[in-house]
């Protein structure tokens, strides 16, 4: 259709080309036409970071962006962390720390823990539960959140 | 009993897919052909709809179909009654008005569905919904639960004569006998008001109708996909096996996605069979606020009768329940809250009446805690001001009043949200709270630190609380275990999971019984292709009713095991160990067969079996209890009050739990942690806030707030086994009981840290803002 537009993206190492509407959000632009599913929706007014990525590096709300903004740029979503054989450091420290539960919230904290990590090896409680404070979690009250990024950040810092 | 795996902290079989995102929730659902729903909603709280026209709606392109009530025809009928109806006690009301999939004469809340657009995608569906035109008649909302039942109140259902919903009266001994006898008498009001369960998955449905297979079936965000599966077969005229639910990984449930057959469960399979094409419909969140179900709105009218010595003799307490629009969810919470207002006290005497009424509001149901928290409330209260009156410290006045360890089954003597007699099955309390009493360092923070806070001029404060929680209710759950000629093995259950480490705790249970590692054992819940007998996941019963029903069938696979090998190696059962996967001869190591072998052998392709033989290696067992178990337990924290903003900071949480047979303490410490956030939520931050046209001020998550990782403190968790005598394990359930004390405990804190201003808490949720309120004029 020629109200289409064409989005280029690199995404997770993978270029996507794709004709869309100018409205598709960036989130459902991954999880419908490119059938990332990992990235997940939970308010689409940008409260809950559920739907968080990395855009060139960087966290983003990716219900609060479109999909024609993401263009020529390079995303990172949680299925480019790790696979289930070969976790990323940080997704094998949420495993032994047990810091998930429903796993609905998770790639949104992994995704914004890649980057604060990168910039704050070694986080205090306290700086970590400030970094996370713009994801919401139901289940875990956090605790164990926080015991899994000092473990990530220890696994990270000791490879 | 071998217990190799279970009790042991063991990390979750489910996590790598979950970490990775290759889990499969219900959004995540794709299918060719498959069509998007969007749902028209009410702007009014209550309304009568006039005419609804959807023509411009029609011609929208991408546009496939629009229904309403009217064009569902014959197939238009209100949703099942959920729970049984109500028992038989005296002179009990209740009124049965349930749900409606689509409003047809009159709306009765705020975001109740009036129509539903079929589209090729969501945003076309969405903006077709707009082209909807209606016309309303506006009445009055009704909100406010004491004007409701005033005489001249506006009706909701006006084939009522009234907004009663139910009334029920329950008694224990001779109350007024007892306030008679009581040397003081405390009567006071408590206010409760509404919170969100607020998963971060919001609901979700895709229904698929094959034609040439005559199959439905329905991906689902429920946490009770048996009852799905039966009530859309009853409805739509299939067979249950032509009825497929699968509830995949959830996202959160805590309650509401248990409410099954909202409008959007029964609409939805039924376009897919008409139009004979997938449909999906996701909730937003502006959805959630509005059309997924609530809870906690409750008045009470309490008293306490004790004695000088601070013996509690008698409860009196008539409550206002508020059910909502509808309440096809009978009297199940206000019947806990009923459940829970003696909390773990010996108290002789008690009168409760509960009056159910509806209000042009989201639809009640239970939300994780479901009743027990207002309970826990009133009588925490009471016994704050109590011992306030007395003089006494209040650790003291909660001992003297624990129910004994040797009273145990103890008799209520009235009944539970089961209809049944309520009966505690074990507890022992003391030992509880002098654990917490200890760690929290009770005795130096009254003597020591806090006059040192105050003499700083800081508001600090401490508070002490216990409760029960009724748990693990019948009737049943099931599994089937299977043994494969690969040496997997697999689990099949019917209750659905939503986080709670279901793959792995009973991986556990079942890892002990056949001797695997955990990580073998592979787990199906919540798909009735798979299996289907079962209720559901709610009431905290997972852990009590699903396990303790996988451990039937993993002793009843283990029996087969040992049968076929004795009769394989020509030894005796007592002589053949399992572990590692291998059937041994105890001390001939050579003697030895895999369990893949055994399997084998046990499903010959050839040759005679005896008569009465099974196949393979698979049994399938049942568990029910006879009645709910009680966990227990007591939560302490020390709280900071900062008397500029009123924010509140948290600088001690411990808790001592009891909930029976602990199965994975990782797990089990996730749950209590999860249970004390939703809890300060509600004690704190959480308020649904209607005004008085019923409309919901602050349905987004940016207006309503979730504590996140900075307003929540660090946990400190002891555990305590008081084994239930009721199943095998001896578990008792814990999902609801980290919440259930936290608005009691944050009330006595908050009236400790404040005592200077001799401030009396009996509302919540509070809010920096309402204690601001409260403080106002207090010196």
């Amino acid at each position: 259709m020629n109200d289409h537009v064409n989005v280029s993206i690199l995404c997770n190492g993978k270029k996507y080309e794709r004709m869309v509407e100018p409205r598709l959000l960036l989130s459902d632009f991954l999880r419908h036409e490119l059938d990332l599913t990992g990235t997940h929706v939970g308010c689409e007014h940008g409260v809950c970071g559920a739907c968080t990525v990395l855009l060139d590096g960087l966290p983003v709300r990716s219900c609060l962006m479109f999909a024609v903004q993401a263009n020529s740029h390079e995303v990172t979503t949680v299925e480019g962390l790790g696979t289930p054989e070969n976790l990323h450091p940080i997704q094998e420290a949420f495993w032994e720390a047990h810091g998930l539960q429903c796993g609905f919230c998770t790639p949104g904290f992994l995704m914004t823990l890649v980057p604060f990590l990168k910039e704050n090896p070694n986080p205090t409680r306290e700086d970590i539960r400030t970094a996370i404070s713009g994801n919401i979690c139901r289940c875990t009250g956090y605790q164990h959140i926080i015991d899994a990024v000092q473990l990530a950040a220890e696994k990270m810092s000791n490879p | 009993m071998t217990k190799k795996y279970l009790g042991q902290p063991i990390t979750r079989n489910e996590d790598p897919r979950l970490l990775t995102g290759q889990a499969l929730f219900v959004d995540d659902v794709d299918m060719p052909d498959m069509l998007h729903a969007a749902f028209l909603r009410s702007d009014y709280a209550h309304a009568r709809l006039k005419g609804i026209d959807i023509s411009t709606a029609l011609e929208r392109p991408g546009v496939v179909a629009v229904y309403t009530a009217e064009s569902m025809g014959a197939d238009w009928e209100p949703g099942p009654p959920l729970v049984s109806p109500p028992p038989t006690v005296e002179d009990v009301v209740f009124n049965s008005r349930r749900q409606v999939p689509l409003v047809k004469d009159k709306i009765r809340h705020v975001g109740e569905p009036i129509a539903v657009v079929i589209a090729e995608s969501r945003y076309i569906a969405e903006d077709a919904a707009e082209d909807i035109l209606v016309d309303l008649e506006p009445l009055e909302a009704v909100i406010d639960l004491e004007a409701a039942l005033e005489p001249d109140s506006i009706l909701i259902h006006e084939d009522l004569e009234s907004n009663l919903a139910a009334q029920l009266v329950q008694n224990k001994g001779d109350y007024q006998a007892a306030r008679e006898q009581a040397e003081l008498v405390i009567k006071k009001r408590f206010i409760i008001d509404r919170g969100a369960a607020a998963a971060m998955e919001n609901r979700g449905i895709v229904a698929d109708w094959d034609v040439k297979s005559q199959q439905l079936t329905v991906w689902d965000t429920t946490q009770a996909p048996i009852p799905i599966r039966n009530g859309l077969a009853a409805r739509y005229g299939l067979s249950e096996h032509q009825v497929r639910v699968i509830a995949p990984f959830i996202g959160g449930g805590f309650g509401p996605k248990m409410m099954m057959f909202y409008p959007e469960e029964l609409v939805i399979p039924w376009v897919a069979m008409k139009l004979g094409r997938p449909v999906k419909w996701i909730e937003d969140r502006r959805e959630n606020f509005y059309a997924t179900t609530q809870e906690r709105v409750q008045y009470h009218d309490a008293e306490i009768a004790l004695t000088r010595e601070g013996r509690v003799l008698g409860i009196s307490d008539q409550f206002l329940h508020d059910t909502g629009a509808y309440d096809p969810y009978g009297l199940t919470i206000p019947l806990n809250t009923q459940s829970h207002l003696l909390g773990v006290y010996d108290i002789p005497n008690f009168t409760s009446e509960i009056k159910v009424v509806f209000t042009n509001k989201v639809l009640s149901t239970p939300v994780r805690g479901a009743g027990r928290p207002q309970g826990v409330y009133v009588i925490e209260r009471l016994l704050d001001m109590a011992a306030k009156e007395l003089g006494m410290d209040k650790v003291e006045i909660r001992k003297l009043n624990f129910i004994p360890p040797d009273a145990f089954p103890y008799e209520q003597h009235y009944i539970d949200q089961a209809f049944a007699p309520l009966i505690f099955d074990s507890g022992n309390y003391k030992p509880a709270i002098e654990k917490a009493v200890e760690l929290i360092g009770y005795e130096q923070f009254i003597t020591e630190d806090q006059p040192r806070y105050r003499a700083a001029g800081r508001h600090v404060g401490i508070g002490i609380v216990a409760f029960p929680e009724t748990t693990g209710v019948g009737p049943y759950e099931g599994a089937r275990i299977t043994i494969e000629p690969s040496g997997k093995v697999n689990v099949a259950t019917g209750v659905g999971t939503q986080g709670q480490g279901h793959f792995t705790t009973f991986a556990q249970i079942v890892a002990d019984q056949v001797g695997v590692d955990p990580r073998n054992v592979n787990l199906v819940t919540g798909d009735t292709a798979e299996f289907h007998w079962g209720t559901g996941t709610f009431a905290s019963r997972g852990a009590v009713v699903a396990a303790n029903a996988i451990h039937a069938s993993a002793m009843a696979v283990r029996k087969k095991i040992l049968e076929h090998a004795s009769k394989h190696f020509g030894a005796p059962q007592e002589e053949l160990e399992i572990e590692d996967g291998q059937v041994r001869v105890s001390d001939l190591p050579r003697m030895s067969i895999s369990l893949g072998e055994l399997a084998e052998l046990a499903n010959p392709l050839r040759g005679a079996v005896e008569p009465g033989t099974e196949p393979g290696l698979e049994a399938t067992a049942y568990f029910g209890p006879k009645y709910g178990a009680t966990a227990f337990g007591v939560h302490s924290m020390i709280l900071e009050v900062d008397i500029e903003t009123m924010t509140v900071d948290i600088l001690r949480y411990v808790i001592v739990e009891d909930c029976g047979t602990v199965l994975n303490p990782l797990i089990l410490e996730g749950q209590i942690h999860g249970g004390v956030s939703m809890g300060i939520g509600n004690a704190y931050y959480e308020k649904l806030v209607y005004d008085e046209n019923g409309q919901l001020l602050n349905a987004s998550l940016a207006d309503y707030l979730i504590p996140t990782a900075t307003e929540m403190p660090h946990i400190e968790i002891e555990h305590q086994e008081t084994p239930s005598p009721l199943n095998p394990l001896g578990s008792k359930g814990v999902g609801e009981a980290g919440a259930i004390p936290v608005p009691a405990l944050f009330a006595q804190a908050l009236e400790n840290a404040l005592s200077d201003y001799d401030l009396e808490i009996s509302e919540t949720p509070l809010s920096p803002n309402q204690l601001y309120e409260l403080l106002k004029g207090r010196s």
